[in-house]
């Protein structure tokens, strides 16, 4: 059984388009991302997951359970951890970790010892008396985290889970996630807009426009590009991009006012393109494909434009 | 019992987060009672009603106008907190939580209204000596504010859940709230109105209120020489109203939840 199917989904608001015959499948004890920019439906994707809403169209289920008719049951086996922190500000730590408890239907001992055990598991025990307005953005988060993790859930599913986080901070937040996977099997989802979270991921999937572009791991979808990306700074990309086609029978990329190729054996084509159009040339960028590769690739714009 | 263990946690968290600002408790006392001392005193003896046992003075008359102004001002204005809970994103919490929907409803109802008893019963406590109500009408008056501020709790509950920002909730407020309480039989004798004006009074619900409240404080249906409804047909609607407000809540709820 996946921890999550999703299979079909379309969802509108008003006439824009969010989501367009979106499907995946996430299967238990598996770390994934969701990328894609801001706009391009993850945010949408994340809220009909978390049960906050239905889609207009198709379904979603996780564990078995559809988040439409069986909503209930999904909002047991999930934790949702938000980007804006959930937390009551005025009230302390603690105090938030017993609501949130309770509304879980959890009570009395069993209830406070597992409030000290996730405290002590997050680091924050020392703080658990302050009131979480006083407590710096990354306290925060790790009470935020401990506030979605406290029911046991089989799946975890977070909203740009290191935005507002030092670089610290966000390595601990990996560490801490790919180790509740590791030692509790708990499924891990999370929506990003960053690259390098994405990476981290054990498969991702790239949407854009509420499409899904690529999905896979990130080896494997950055081995799809092949060999290298060179980039080519030139006062005159369109022209120099028409005659690299002409010459070389590849069919390069026009991106922001520079011609972007992917080949193998990059090095070697390199020496070929100076060689070609002395001159013309300002500067060349040859590096391994990135995640931002393989989105430039499948939707020929960078994951941060202006549209 | 998820029911409960989720509607009760959630009022404690409304009361705990009030008595952490002391602001809010100022603010939902003072300007009724600055309202009944300047408005009473200055009306004072040029407003006189006759009534079975003897005249009525303006303080005494507009006395429990002013608890319900209290009621509906507390009641009314702690609802805005569902507007902040959701910016803030603690509602997103709540409603990913798997507790019934009718306990976050009765949770924040039943937190607006104890806060709204609360204050109040504070002005309550004066009842005794300003209408020479009996200690022992105490349990009766609060029962009776504790149904009227569930029902406008309920109300408020509705609008502010539509709402995304307080500013648009605070031009409600002016727009519809005052009248609403003005034409309640709170600040001037609804007997007295024009026969158009009787209309709206009797279709308001806080008539009702206003009447249930008079009938509480002095345990006889005197007051009705001033106009309102009588005591039985008072307490009916009261209920029903709180009863109706309560679903259309659980309703409005399920609805909407982003």
């Amino acid at each position: 059984m996946p921890a999550v199917e999703v299979s079909r989904v379309r969802h509108a608001y008003g006439g824009r388009t969010a989501l367009d015959d979106v499907s995946f499948q996430v299967e238990p004890g598996e770390i994934f991302a969701l990328l894609g920019p801001n706009g391009g439906g993850k945010t949408t994707l994340f809220r009909i997951l978390s049960t906050l809403m239905p889609p207009d169209a198709g379904s979603v289920r996780v564990f078995d359970a559809d988040v439409r008719t069986e909503a209930a049951q999904v909002r047991r086996s999930i934790g949702v951890v938000f980007q804006n922190p959930s937390l009551d500000g005025k009230l302390t730590a603690r105090e938030n970790l017993l609501h949130q408890g309770r509304l879980y239907g959890m009570r009395g001992a069993a209830l406070r010892s597992r409030i000290d055990e996730m405290m002590a598991q997050m680091a924050i025990a020392g703080r658990a008396a302050d009131r979480v307005e006083t407590l710096s953005g990354g306290l925060q988060r790790r009470v935020e985290l401990a506030k979605g993790l406290l029911h046991g859930p089989r799946l975890l599913i977070l909203d740009e889970p290191s935005a507002g986080l030092d670089p610290g901070a966000r390595l601990d937040l990996r560490r801490y996630l790919t180790r509740l996977r590791d030692e509790r099997r708990v499924t891990v989802l999370w929506t990003t807009h960053l690259i390098d979270e994405a990476e981290d991921a054990d498969r991702v999937l790239i949407l854009d426009r509420g499409r899904v572009v690529a999905m896979g791991s990130p080896n494997a979808l950055r081995e799809e590009i092949g060999g290298d990306v060179i980039a080519l700074a030139t006062a005159d990309a369109p022209g120099l991009g028409g005659q690299i086609r002409e010459r070389f029978g590849i069919e390069p990329m026009i991106l922001d006012g520079s011609v972007r190729i992917e080949k193998e054996d990059g090095h070697r084509f390199v020496a070929a393109l100076i060689e070609a159009f002395p001159g013309r040339i300002d500067s060349v960028t040859l590096a391994k494909p990135t995640l931002e590769d393989v989105f430039i690739d499948r939707t020929g714009h960078r994951l941060w434009e202006d549209r | 019992m998820s029911l409960v263990l989720g509607s009760a946690t959630l009022w404690q968290r409304e009361l705990v987060r009030f008595f952490r600002q002391p602001s809010r408790i100022a603010g939902a006392l003072g300007t009724p009672l600055v309202f009944w001392l300047l408005l009473g005193s200055g009306i004072g003896r040029s407003f006189s009603l006759p009534t079975s046992g003897g005249d009525m003075y303006y303080m005494e008359y507009f006395f429990p106008g002013v608890v319900v102004m209290i009621v509906l001002f507390t009641s009314i204005f702690s609802t805005i907190s569902i507007i902040e809970d959701r910016r803030e994103g603690f509602l997103q919490a709540v409603l990913v939580a798997p507790t019934p929907r009718a306990a976050i409803v009765l949770g924040k109802m039943a937190g607006s209204t104890s806060l709204a008893l609360i204050h109040g019963m504070a002005l309550l406590i004066l009842a005794p000596w300003v209408a020479g109500a009996s200690p022992a009408s105490i349990p009766r008056i609060a029962a009776v504010v504790a149904v009227i501020a569930f029902g406008l709790t309920g109300l408020g509950y509705q609008i502010a859940w539509r709402m995304e920002s307080t500013q648009g909730f605070h031009a409600i407020m002016n727009l519809f709230l005052i009248p609403m309480w003005m034409l309640s039989g709170a600040v001037f004798p609804p007997g007295g109105a024009p026969d158009w004006l009787q209309w709206v009074i009797q279709l308001n619900p806080l008539t009702y209120g206003v009447s249930a409240l008079r009938w509480s404080i002095y345990g006889t249906p005197d007051y009705l020489a001033t106009g309102g409804a009588s005591p039985g047909l008072a307490l009916i609607v009261i209920s029903v109203f709180a009863g109706a407000m309560f679903i259309a809540g659980l309703a409005v709820t399920r609805s909407r939840s982003t």
